[in-house]
């Protein structure tokens, strides 16, 4: 308790050694942190793949929550059926959620003629650092690698990050560093969507004349060698569209198709289609949301 | 540093990790997550003398630094709660000594560690040019953190609390 000086002696040391391997590791390209953080993930990832396990009834149930919410007239006449009950039911419930999932990723692979690799989000990282990224039960034994697509049913869901042997690392697209290329569905018109930090996304037109309407929807234009992004995913529907601020570019928001709170059965496009399979995957114009 | 406490400090540390990336970030609350691994190191702190904290805190930060979807600059943690360990600390035993056994003292040190440690994050982030920090998502992440903190610590403190204690009183050391 009363050894001050030692403690400041230790508080120091420990500051120093977090800003050498802040240095170490801002410079980037490898060296000795990244090689901590490749055995980090390899030893977490099946941590994490278990930990997940064991508390996927709690998950799921707090994923039902919402689905919950809108019976609750419904349940609190049923709150006195037997508890076990209930908790049957929210599972069955989220088995047939994910079976709806699966059946939509199958579409998208059926449509766009993507190979995948299907993976379930097993962690969420976005505590302190204000991150938009999880970690997926696939990994690079599975053929997942650094660069590849993530999608689930509904469209685009961001890239891989680092990779480890049976997990890897998705930097999602609200994330303020993810940025894509994208492609307005009537048009063509080319531009970039970038994430906010939030749930909706930001698509900034390349040419300020191009006209740009609410309820317009987005595909990714895909990159060179389908490195990070094939061609065809679908994004999200423009909301509104701001007013030319200095005449350069022009902004619009978007409501992405993905729920990226909710996310659960993803798909990383391990081979990409031979041809772009342009606007085939957005859902039909009617049901749209 | 006496093996039971830092056998201790492992074992409540690495599953309080496990469940703050699997299960408390996935939470659909708006702001930031609550954090559990803050919560469990300022518990610790209460309890333990300040270089068992400190060092405690330190590597619970790094190993935050490094757990999977964690994208961030390796050390930003580890700098951020090796701080927040010490402060927790030093408050911890002023709050003893202003008042022995309320409740309110420690989830006072709670509230003031998770505001310091939400701003001395953003602050190096901001020093490192990371585009996430924002004016909006500090102004979103930090007070909610804070609010969700304060909720969990009821339910955190007095567990890993008595645990230490325990691990104290009948260990060989002291």
């Amino acid at each position: 308790m009363r050894d001050t000086r030692r403690t400041r002696l230790l508080l120091a040391l420990l500051l120093t050694v977090s800003v050498t391997l802040i240095t170490l590791d801002s410079r980037g390209g490898g060296g000795p942190v990244a090689a901590v953080r490749g055995a980090a993930t390899a030893l977490f990832g099946p941590a994490e793949r278990l930990a997940a396990v064991i508390v996927h009834p709690v998950a799921d149930a707090v994923q039902n929550a919402r689905h919950l919410g809108d019976y609750r007239q419904r349940i609190s006449a049923l709150e006195r059926e037997n508890a076990a009950l209930q908790v049957q039911l929210r599972t069955s419930e989220a088995a047939r959620r994910r079976a709806a999932e699966l059946d939509r990723l199958l579409r998208v692979t059926a449509l766009g003629q993507y190979h995948l690799v299907p993976a379930r989000v097993v962690a969420v990282g976005r505590a302190l650092g204000f991150e938009w990224t999880a970690t997926i039960d696939a990994g690079s034994r599975d053929g997942v690698r650094p660069e590849m697509t993530l999608l689930n049913g509904d469209g685009l869901v961001g890239r891989i990050k680092t990779v480890g042997p049976t997990s890897a690392t998705v930097l999602l697209l609200p994330d303020r560093i993810a940025a894509v290329a994208a492609r307005l569905e009537g048009s063509g018109e080319l531009g970039v969507v970038s994430g906010r930090g939030r749930d909706a996304l930001e698509f900034t037109l390349l040419d300020p004349q191009a006209a740009v309407r609410v309820s317009e929807r987005l595909v990714t234009a895909g990159s060179p060698n389908n490195v990070p992004f094939v061609p065809g995913v679908p994004i999200g529907t423009v909301t509104s569209v701001e007013p030319t601020r200095s005449g350069l570019t022009r902004v619009a928001q978007l409501r992405p198709f993905v729920r990226f709170t909710a996310l659960d059965l993803v798909g990383v496009v391990v081979a990409a289609p031979r041809t772009g399979p342009r606007q085939a995957l957005l859902p039909p114009a009617s049901a749209r949301g | 540093m006496p093996t039971p406490r830092a056998l201790l400090a492992f074992v409540v540390v690495v599953p309080a990790l496990l469940v703050q990336v699997t299960v408390l970030n996935r939470l659909p609350l708006p702001g930031a997550p609550p954090d559990l691994v803050l919560v469990v190191v300022v518990a610790l702190a209460l309890v333990t003398d300040r270089s068992f904290a400190l060092l405690t805190a330190f590597w619970a930060g790094l190993a935050a630094d490094l757990v999977p979807p964690a994208t961030h600059t390796v050390g930003r943690l580890a700098l951020v709660l090796a701080l927040v360990g010490w402060l927790a600390a030093h408050w911890g035993e002023q709050v003893a000594e202003d008042s022995d056994r309320s409740a309110v003292g420690p989830v006072l040190v709670v509230a003031l560690v998770a505001v310091v440690a939400g701003l001395l994050d953003a602050a190096v982030g901001a020093l490192l040019g990371d585009p996430r920090i924002t004016w909006s998502a500090l102004a979103s992440s930090v007070p909610t953190a804070v609010l969700y903190d304060v909720v969990l610590a009821p339910f955190v403190l007095p567990g890993v609390c008595a645990l230490a204690r325990r691990v104290d009183r009948e260990g060989v050391f002291r």
